[in-house]
C-alpha cells in the first residue's frame, strides 16, 4: 500500500472528516436545487428588485395583517398537533398488527393502507364526499335507515373532517416506520424478561417500548411535519374557514399576487420548521441503542386466544374502514353510471359502466395536450424511478454520515429537513426564477420534477435507513473484520442485510412521495410528460358527468400502479432476505 | 471505514442521468414558446397548420392557473422563458401592464375585434377570447319545487332560495372573486357589503374553489350535492351536454343571465418583452386572432372568441346562453381594490 493511500485512510478514520465527505455530495444536492432556488425568490422578493410600488402590495403590518399571520399559525400548529395525536393512536396499534402478527390477506392489506398517501386531495375530497358527503352512501343509508328527513352527518367543510383526511392520509407513515423497527426486534429480549418475571406489560413498558422510542419519534415528526404544512385537505375538505400558513401562502401569493406578503410566510413556515426538527433532535437524541436485530419473521404468528384474536380482528376493520372504504368509495364511483332517465327526471337509475376508462383513451377532441392514461402512468413511473435513485444514493451517504457522530451532523441534518417544510408554492417559484436557462431550465429540463419530488422524500429516507443503521451494533463488523473481511464485504454481508427492510420502506416511500406530489409538479410538468395528478387534475377541472368520471377513473389506475409498484418492490430479493 | 460501493455505484448513475439533458437540436431556433394557464387547450390540426406554415414548432408551457402562469412571467420577465403570454384576464390585466411584461404589437386583426374587448389601448395586451362568470341552476330541482328561476342578483336574497346557492371563497378561487366583483358592480363599493350581509342570512354556502362547490356542493351535477344553485360558467351547461355520460338534448342545468348577474372576463395575449422571436411571436398571435383558431376555441375551452367574423359552434348556440348586460368594472379598480374588498368580504361573510 502507497504511503499516500495510507494516508488518506488515517486521515477518513477521523470521524469529522470521514463526515464531511459523506455529506459532500447530499449537502451540495441540497444547495443547490432547494437553498438557492429559495433564496434566490426571497433576495429577489424581498429586495424589490422587479416589484411595482402598487397600493396592495408589499408587507403592510397592520393589525389586520398580523391578524393574518397570526391566526393561521396558531391554526397550523393546533391542527397538526390534534391529528398527528390522532395519526398514532390508530397507526401505532397498526404497527403492532402489521409487526406481530399473521393472518389472511395481510400483504394486501398493508399496500392497501398505503394507497391514500398518493392520493391527490381533490380525488379524496370527491371520495369522501362519496362516503359520508350529503348524498353519500352513509348518510343515505342512516336517512332510510331511521327515517330522517334530513343528512344526519355534516363532514365536508368542518374541522373534523381536516382531521379524519390527515389521519386518512398519514397513518401510513407510523405503519412503515414504526412496524419496521418492530419487526426486527430481537425477541429474546422480550422472552428474557420474561423469563425473569416480567409482567408482558413490563415487558413492553421497559424492554419494547424504549427500543422502538427512535422509530416513533421519527414518524411522528415526519407526520407532525406532513400536517403542519398541509394544504388540499385544509382548503378542499375544511373549506373557507380554515386556513393553514400554507393556504395563506397561496392566497398571498398566487391570488393577491403579493409575493412579499407570501415571503414572510413562507419564511416563518421554514423557521417552525426548523424549530421543531431541532426539538425532534433533542427528544431523540443520537439513538445510542445498538442490540442486534433480529431476523424478522420470528415472533411474527397468528393471534391466539380469545381476546387477541379479538382485537386483532376489530384493529383490522378499523383500518380497513377508516383507510380503505373511502378508497373503494372511489373506486367503486369510476364504474357507476349515474344518468337519470329522461322523464323520470330526478329518478336517478345506476349502472355499472366501463365507459370512463374506455373514454380515457379517446381524444374525442383532436386536443393537442391529449394524454392517453397509459402515457400518463409511464411518466409518473420514470419520475418515480428517478426519485428512487437520487433519494436511496443520497439518503445512505447522509445515514452513514450520521453514524459518525460528527459534530456537523448537528448543523447539516436541520437542514436537510427543511425542504419538508417549504412551501410547495415558493420552491416552484424559486425554481422558476433559477433554473430558466440551460443546462437547468424548467421549459426543456423535466429532471427537476424528481428533484423536486427527491426534496421531498429525503427526509422520509434519511429518517427511515439511520435509525436501521445505528442499530447495528459496530461489534458484528468488528468481528467481521477481525475474521478477514473486506470492507466491501463487510459491507454487502453485515450492513446490507441488517438495513434491507429499512432500503424496502425508503424505496416505498420514495415511490408514494414521487407518484402522489403535484405541488412543485405544477409548476414544473410540462404538457409533453403529464403525471398522473396532473391529468386527473385536468379533468376534475372541467364541468360535465363525463369529465368526472374520468378524473375517478384515472385516479383508480393510479392507485393500482402504486399498489403493483409497492407489490414489486416488497418482492425484491435483497441480499438480506434470505438470510431469514 | 466502510466502503460504500452501492451507494456510490448508485451515485455515478443518477450522475449520468442527470448529465443526459436534452442538448440544444438545430431545430432549436425554430421553436416559439407559449407561456400559458392550465386550462389552455387547443386542436392539434390548427397548431399544426400554424407550425407548417411558420415551419416552426409551437411549445406550449402551461404554469397553473392564471395567477400562478402570471406569476412566472412576472419573475422571470428579464430573462423570459417563453415569447409569448396567453391567458392573462381583465382583473390582472393592470398588474401585468404595471410591470412591463410586453412589447405594443398592432396586430392587423385589430379590425375585427369589437372595441368592448380591448381595453389596453396601447395593445401591449390584446384581447383573445371571453367567457362569462355565471350562476348555474339544476333544472329538475326548480321544475320538481315548482321554484321560479331567480332572474337577479337581489332574488337571491328571497326566502324562498335560503340555502340554494353555493359560492366560492374569493381568496382562494377565480370564479369566486369574479362573483364578488358582479356584486361589486350591482351595488356599488357601498352596498355590496350589505348584500353579501343578506346572502349570509339567507344561508349562503361558501367553499374554498370551483372543484367543490360544482362536484360536491351543486345538485346539477354528477356530484349530486344538495344545493341547486353554483357560481360557475356561462358555458358550464354546454359542457354539461358534450361531456354528458349519455347523449342528452337539453343540459341538465342553466345559467342565470340577469343584468350584472355575470361578470365578464376577458383574456388576452402579449408578447414578453426580450422575446427571442419577435417575428414569429408576432404571426403567432395573428394566427390566434384569425377565424380558424378562433373557431377552434370554444369547444376546446368553453370561452367565447373575440373575433367576429368567427361563428359558434351548435352545441354553444343551443346550450349557452349569453348575457346582455354582463358586469364589468375597470381592470385599475380592479388592481387598485382587490384585496381591500377580499378582506372586507372576509370579515363580513367568514367571520
Amino acid at each position: 500500500m502507497s504511503s499516500k493511500t495510507r494516508l488518506f485512510q488515517l486521515w477518513l478514520k477521523k470521524p469529522a472528516w470521514r463526515a464531511l465527505l459523506l455529506w459532500a455530495l447530499p449537502a451540495a444536492f441540497l444547495a443547490y436545487f432547494f437553498y438557492q432556488p429559495l433564496l434566490a425568490l426571497i433576495s429577489m422578493v424581498l429586495t424589490g428588485r422587479f416589484a411595482v410600488v402598487s397600493p396592495t402590495w408589499g408587507i403592510d403590518l397592520s393589525a389586520l395583517n398580523l391578524n393574518r399571520i397570526w391566526q393561521p399559525l396558531t391554526f397550523t400548529v393546533g391542527q397538526a398537533a390534534l391529528s398527528t395525536l390522532l395519526t398514532l393512536i390508530i397507526g401505532l396499534p397498526g404497527a403492532w398488527l402489521f409487526a406481530r402478527f399473521t393472518f389472511p390477506g395481510k400483504r394486501a392489506l398493508k399496500i392497501l393502507t398505503t394507497l391514500p398517501f398518493i392520493l391527490p386531495t381533490v380525488v379524496v375530497a370527491a371520495g369522501f364526499n362519496a362516503l359520508l358527503g350529503p348524498r353519500g352512501w352513509v348518510n343515505l343509508g342512516l336517512m332510510a335507515l331511521f327515517n330522517l328527513p334530513a343528512p344526519p352527518i355534516q363532514f365536508l367543510n368542518t374541522f373534523g373532517a381536516i382531521l379524519v383526511a390527515h389521519v386518512f392520509y398519514n397513518t401510513t407513515i407510523i405503519i412503515r416506520v414504526v412496524s419496521n423497527a418492530w419487526s426486527v426486534q430481537n425477541i429474546r429480549l422480550r422472552h428474557a424478561a420474561q423469563v425473569l418475571g416480567a409482567s408482558p406489560w413490563r415487558t413492553f413498558r421497559e424492554v419494547t417500548l424504549p427500543l422502538l422510542k427512535p422509530a416513533i419519534i421519527a414518524g411522528t415528526f415526519l407526520v407532525f411535519l406532513f400536517n403542519f404544512t398541509s394544504f388540499g385537505v385544509v382548503l378542499m375538505l375544511g373549506g373557507p374557514q380554515f386556513a393553514t400558513l400554507e393556504v395563506e401562502i397561496y392566497v398571498q401569493a398566487l391570488h393577491l399576487l403579493n409575493l412579499p406578503m407570501a415571503s414572510v410566510l413562507s419564511i416563518l413556515q421554514l423557521l417552525c420548521t426548523l424549530l421543531i426538527t431541532l426539538g425532534h433532535n433533542r427528544v431523540a437524541g443520537l439513538g445510542d441503542m445498538a442490540i442486534s436485530p433480529a431476523a424478522q419473521k420470528i415472533g411474527v404468528r397468528k393471534p391466539r386466544k380469545g381476546l387477541e384474536r379479538l382485537v386483532v380482528i376489530l384493529l383490522i376493520t378499523a383500518l380497513f374502514v377508516l383507510l380503505v372504504a373511502p378508497l373503494g368509495a372511489l373506486a367503486l364511483r369510476s364504474f357507476v353510471k349515474l344518468e337519470p332517465t329522461r322523464g323520470e327526471r330526478g329518478e336517478i337509475q345506476q349502472g355499472l359502466t366501463l365507459q370512463f376508462y374506455r373514454e380515457l383513451g379517446v381524444n374525442r377532441r383532436g386536443d393537442l395536450f391529449f394524454v392517453p392514461p397509459i402515457t400518463a402512468a409511464r411518466n409518473s413511473f420514470i419520475f418515480a424511478l428517478m426519485t428512487i435513485v437520487i433519494t436511496l444514493s443520497l439518503g445512505l451517504l447522509v445515514a452513514y454520515a450520521l453514524l459518525t457522530r460528527a459534530k456537523i451532523n448537528h448543523f447539516l441534518d436541520p437542514l436537510l429537513m427543511l425542504p419538508l417544510g417549504a412551501s410547495a408554492i415558493t420552491l416552484g417559484l424559486g425554481f422558476i426564477i433559477v433554473f430558466n436557462q440551460p443546462p437547468f431550465s424548467t421549459v426543456r429540463f423535466p429532471i427537476l420534477i424528481p428533484i423536486a419530488h427527491s426534496l421531498v422524500a429525503l427526509p422520509f429516507i434519511v429518517r427511515t435507513l439511520s435509525p436501521a443503521l445505528m442499530n447495528i451494533p459496530s461489534s458484528l463488523r468488528n468481528a467481521a473484520r477481525v475474521l478477514g473481511a473486506s470492507p466491501l464485504r463487510v459491507w454487502r454481508e453485515v450492513d446490507l442485510p441488517l438495513l434491507a427492510p429499512a432500503i424496502l420502506v425508503s424505496t416505498i416511500f420514495a415511490l408514494t412521495i414521487s407518484l402522489g406530489e403535484f405541488g412543485a409538479s405544477t409548476f414544473l410538468v410540462r404538457p409533453e410528460y403529464p403525471t398522473m395528478p396532473v391529468a386527473i387534475f385536468r379533468y376534475i377541472s372541467q364541468p360535465g358527468a363525463l369529465n368526472y368520471g374520468q378524473a375517478l377513473a384515472m385516479s383508480t389506475i393510479l392507485m393500482i400502479v402504486c399498489a403493483l409498484g409497492i407489490f414489486t418492490i416488497e418482492r425484491l430479493q435483497l441480499p438480506g432476505k434470505d438470510m431469514f | 471505514m466502510k466502503l460504500k460501493f452501492l451507494p456510490l455505484i448508485l451515485m455515478i448513475f443518477t450522475v449520468l442521468i442527470a448529465s443526459c439533458a436534452p442538448k440544444p437540436g438545430p431545430e432549436e431556433a425554430r421553436t416559439l414558446i407559449v407561456m400559458t394557464h392550465d386550462s389552455f387547450a387547443i386542436s392539434e390540426e390548427i397548431i399544426a397548420q400554424f407550425e407548417a406554415e411558420h415551419s416552426v414548432r409551437v411549445q406550449f408551457v402551461r404554469s397553473g392557473d392564471t395567477g400562478t402562469a402570471l406569476n412566472q412571467a412576472i419573475l422571470t420577465k428579464d430573462n423570459p422563458l417563453a415569447d409569448v403570454f396567453y391567458g392573462l384576464d381583465n382583473t390582472f390585466l393592470t398588474r401585468a401592464l404595471e410591470e412591463q411584461l410586453f412589447i405594443p404589437y398592432d396586430t392587423p386583426m385589430l379590425d375585427q375585434i369589437p372595441d368592448e374587448f380591448k381595453l389596453d389601448p396601447g395593445n401591449f395586451a390584446l384581447p383573445v377570447d371571453y367567457g362569462d362568470v355565471c350562476i348555474n341552476y339544476d333544472r329538475v330541482y326548480f321544475e320538481t319545487h315548482e321554484l321560479p328561476i331567480p332572474t337577479s342578483l337581489e332574488a337571491l336574497t328571497e326566502p324562498q332560495y335560503a340555502g340554494l346557492l353555493v359560492t366560492q371563497n374569493p381568496a382562494t378561487s377565480s370564479p369566486g372573486l369574479a362573483f364578488l366583483m358582479a356584486t361589486i358592480a350591482q351595488f356599488g363599493e357601498e352596498g355590496y357589503l350589505d348584500y353579501w350581509g343578506a346572502l349570509k342570512q339567507n344561508g349562503l354556502v361558501v367553499v374554498s374553489n370551483w372543484e367543490t362547490a360544482y362536484y360536491t356542493n351543486f345538485s346539477g351535477s354528477t356530484g349530486q350535492g344538495p344545493q341547486p344553485l353554483v357560481v360557475s360558467y356561462g358555458s358550464s351547461p354546454a359542457a354539461e351536454v358534450i361531456f354528458a355520460e349519455t347523449e342528452l338534448d337539453q343540459s341538465p342545468t342553466g345559467s342565470i343571465i340577469g343584468p350584472n348577474t355575470c361578470f365578464r372576463q376577458i383574456e388576452f395575449v402579449g408578447i414578453l418583452k426580450n422575446a427571442a422571436n419577435l417575428e414569429l411571436a408576432g404571426a403567432f398571435i395573428d394566427f390566434m386572432l384569425s377565424v380558424p383558431f378562433q373557431e377552434d376555441i370554444p369547444l376546446q375551452m368553453f370561452v367565447f372568441p373575440v373575433n367576429q367574423e368567427a361563428n359558434l359552434p351548435d352545441a354553444f348556440l343551443e346550450h349557452v346562453q349569453i348575457p346582455d348586460q354582463p358586469a364589468s368594472l375597470p381592470p385599475e379598480l380592479i388592481d387598485a381594490n382587490r384585496e381591500t374588498w377580499i378582506n372586507a368580504w372576509l370579515e363580513v361573510v367568514l367571520n
